[in-house]
């Protein structure tokens, strides 16, 4: 629109230009006239609201509930452990491969034994981690050992790699005075505090699996403050993501920018709900730009992908104060646990397919060959080895006394109160009443 | 009736600081300077101590940042910056859930919670969380420095969700400490000695008092002990035993009974949990009778613990049932709130308050009563002796 105005209101039309309605403004004086301004005006396309400016449409038009095309997911080795050309990956020293490796098969072969353990009736219950050996372990070698890791259940590999020892493993499997719980929480709840490796928590029953997911962020903001060169990292499943947790903590990190990464297993099953009856995104990756959130899809089973991926992450959420969700495309081969039989809700055939073709310890095996920095004389003196010390740690750790009954009454505050210390002089009364219906093994 | 009071007094005359005996637990001394201060300004002045005296710790919650909606918070934004008092998403799981990971870093975490109406989504957080994260690692980790404060109780017009009393729910949890306070000094006491105490704090504030009460409080940094109870007016008839706001109510209730020439104990509960039985049961086993009052629903309200334990320690001692006053089981009204709320009328003509039968004529009745059953006479004598009885 073109317009003509004397130049009494010449201040209006500053006030219009400064809101930004106009595309020119030309000054124009012909002699006969003291001034004359040409304005033009364009149509207002952008808005102030508050949050910031937002462009006007005048299509009625929906964003699409899903992308056209789903987010690639990121990945170095093909499912035979070949480099792929052209990838983009953190190099990794023979020293820190090698580890990974050797780690990768204690873990299974931790799970192994232990699951045995189980159903051999000498432990009362076991997880297995089965098929993510590669998130377990390579996220936790991209890491430094100043990083606190909130983890969820399947995530032992973490520990192993920061040197927690098989010992240390089955004595809290066991519930014995060696547990550093003292007995007080279900097998696979471990947790070290000189490893910084936050407590286990839920009951693997029931769907409480997030709730150590704001904790994370509160932890990484306290990191923050304290300038630490370290993030908080916390793990999560694909039914995880559903809890409330999920969303609360991912909106608190974008918003208190704390260095925390959020790595999802994505393993297709929670319990027997398939994720197809847990969202209905682009799995979860997608969700960590609703919160402002950078994010990333990485193969799961591709060790130097995991390692990557993390690496990064936890270079940008320290360097950049900012939280980062990555979720771990993998599949959870072994059952939910050893309370699960998952042949009831899947095909032994999938569960069998993925165990093969896209072992991720027989892809990392591969590269690691390749670059000639494994045999298979290692992996067989490794395997004799690891066996031989998860048996003795077994042995050690059946044969270790319980904690002792005061350590009920311990830690329920930092010093027990009165109806603690009563109760206790209870319990230890009817004990001395009917020993018969009490354990043996437990010291008074 | 707390509406009517407050109507009729603006300033009230706080439980236990006026007339009357009254033991002093306070740390306060004489010569220190004091102020006169109402709650909100008594907490927010513990805040600002807490935070000048531990530079790693933490104030947040939804609307801190310009005070708070109850005031609580003012000036601390100013003061201390925004990276340790800040406003936070409006999601209760998510701001206790931050608070522990906060706590759990060695920090110390005071968060607020706008409305304890609106804390259940925090309650995953409080009990399987924060109540559990010492015992579950083995005393490897602990939130100790997590406090959560929210404003609870009446208001005369919050209906629903702005006046209710949770604090039973919290109760119920081994891990955590429930404190309440009654008063502006003794609120900033508490409050100090709740973000110092090593283990999870829930700390609910009596929003009605927020302005109306107002108090002498010292300004230096004092704490008064948890799970220590008070006794705040010293009686032989009976025990009256609350917490918070409530105690304001049963002080008159007790200034009225005393004109009846009955002589009432009243005893400030403070911490909910753990709670201090010994002084309860003392106090009880002196005068023979027990009151309890709460405005939370009396069924399976916390009244029913204190009346529970006290039964089974001072059962020969008791000389009436013991007595439970409090809010009715429904959620909590607007238009019916007068009707509602555990009043002192309805305190003094409760059956513990309202028949003082001398000792030795209760003995001679309940013998009476006692032979009658055993010989299993007529039930209609019973019933006549039993109204006698219960009068």
């Amino acid at each position: 629109m073109r317009l003509a105005i004397s130049a009494t209101t010449y201040r209006m039309v500053l006030l219009l230009r400064d809101s930004h309605q106009i595309q020119s403004l030309v000054i124009v004086t012909p002699w006969w006239i003291r001034s004359q301004v040409l304005v033009h005006t364009k149509t207002p396309i952008v808005m102030d609201f508050p949050g910031g400016k937002v462009a006007f449409t005048p299509e009625i038009h929906f964003i699409s509930e899903s992308n056209e095309e789903r987010v690639p997911c990121y990945r170095v080795l093909d499912d035979n452990g070949q480099q792929l050309t052209n990838s983009q990956f953190v190099p990794v020293s023979k020293e820190i491969a090698v580890k990974m490796y050797s780690d990768m098969v204690t873990l299974q072969m931790m799970d192994n034994i232990f699951y045995e353990a189980q159903r051999q009736g000498r432990l009362s219950f076991y997880a297995t981690a089965f098929g993510e050996e590669a998130i377990n372990i390579a996220s936790a070698a991209a890491l430094s050992p100043d990083d606190v890791i909130f983890p969820q259940y399947r995530e032992p590999g973490v520990l192993l790699w920061r040197g927690f020892t098989l010992q240390e493993f089955a004595n809290q499997c066991f519930g014995n005075k060696s547990d550093y719980g003292k007995g007080r929480q279900m097998p696979v709840h471990y947790g070290s505090n000189k490893l910084n490796y936050f407590t286990v928590s839920a009951t693997i029953a029931y769907s409480l699996l997030t709730q150590l997911l704001p904790n994370a962020v509160g932890a990484a903001y306290s990191l923050k403050m304290d300038e630490k060169d370290a993030c908080a990292v916390t793990f999560f499943g694909d039914g995880g993501s559903s809890e409330g947790d999920f969303h609360a903590a991912l909106n608190f990190a974008a918003v208190m920018e704390a260095p925390v990464l959020f790595i999802c297993r994505n393993n297709g099953w929670a319990i027997s709900t398939p994720t197809s009856d847990q969202f209905r995104s682009d799995g979860v990756v997608v969700k960590g730009r609703a919160y402002g959130i950078r994010s990333i899809r990485v193969d799961g089973n591709d060790a130097l992908a995991m390692y990557s991926a993390v690496h990064e992450a936890r270079e940008m959420a320290i360097r950049e104060h900012r939280p980062i969700l990555i979720e771990a495309l993998t599949y959870r081969v072994g059952h939910h646990s050893t309370s699960d039989d998952s042949t009831r809700y899947r095909s032994a055939d999938e569960i069998e397919w993925w165990n093969k073709a896209r072992n991720p310890l027989s892809r990392f095996r591969t590269w690691v060959e390749s670059n000639g920095w494994w045999s298979d004389e290692a992996e067989s003196d490794l395997r004799s080895k690891i066996k031989k010390e998860m048996l003795e740690a077994i042995r050690v750790a059946e044969k270790t006394e319980k904690p002792n009954l005061n350590h009920m009454f311990s830690d329920v505050y930092d010093v027990p109160p009165l109806n603690l210390r009563e109760q206790e002089l209870l319990v230890r009364q009817a004990i001395k009443s009917h020993p018969q219906d009490y354990p043996s093994d437990v010291p008074l | 009736m707390a509406s009517l009071l407050g109507r009729f007094c603006r300033k009230l005359v706080v439980p236990g600081s006026a007339h009357g005996s009254r033991m002093i637990s306070t740390t306060a001394c004489d010569s220190e300077a004091v102020k006169s201060l109402n709650l909100y300004s008594a907490i927010n002045q513990a805040l600002h101590i807490a935070l000048e005296t531990d530079p790693r710790s933490y104030v947040f919650g939804e609307d801190v940042g310009f005070g708070g909606v109850f005031r609580c918070t003012t000036g601390l934004a100013e003061r201390f910056g925004k990276n340790r008092v800040f406003n936070t998403p409006l999601c209760e799981q998510g701001i206790v859930g931050f608070g522990i990971g906060l706590a759990a870093m060695g920090n110390r975490a005071v968060v607020e919670i706008q409305f304890a109406d609106y804390i259940y989504p925090a309650f995953d957080q409080i009990v399987n969380e924060a109540a559990k994260f010492r015992y579950r690692s083995g005393n490897q980790f602990n939130c100790g420095g997590l406090t959560i404060r929210a404003p609870y109780g009446a208001v005369g017009h919050g209906g629903h969700y702005h006046s209710q009393s949770p604090e039973a729910f919290f109760c119920h949890v081994p891990g955590i400490k429930v404190v309440i306070p009654r008063s502006p000094r003794e609120a900033k006491g508490l409050l100090l000695s709740s973000i110092r105490d090593p283990n999870p704090v829930v700390f609910f504030e009596p929003k009605w008092l927020y302005r109306q009460a107002v108090e002498e409080v010292p300004e230096h940094d004092y704490m008064i002990p948890l799970s220590q109870a008070e006794v705040i007016r010293e009686g032989n008839d009976i025990t009256l035993v609350g917490w918070g706001a409530q105690l304001t109510v049963m002080e008159q209730a007790c200034l009225d009974a005393e004109k009846e020439g009955i002589s009432c104990e009243l005893i400030d509960l403070k911490t909910l949990l753990p709670w201090d039985k010994e002084t309860v049961e003392a106090s009880v086993k002196k005068t023979g009778r027990l009151l309890i009052s709460h405005e939370a629903p009396v069924t399976g309200g916390f009244g029913a613990e204190i009346s529970a334990t006290i039964l089974e320690r001072c059962f020969l001692k008791l000389e009436a049932p013991v007595s439970r006053v409090c809010g009715l089981d429904t959620p909590f009204p607007l238009v019916f709130e007068p009707f509602y709320m555990p009043t002192k009328n309805k305190a003094s003509s409760s059956s513990s308050l309202s028949s003082p039968l001398k000792k030795k004529h209760y003995l001679i009745m309940g013998l009476h009563v006692w032979c009658r059953y055993w010989m299993q006479s007529s039930p209609l004598l019973i019933t006549s002796h039993s109204i006698c009885f219960f009068r």
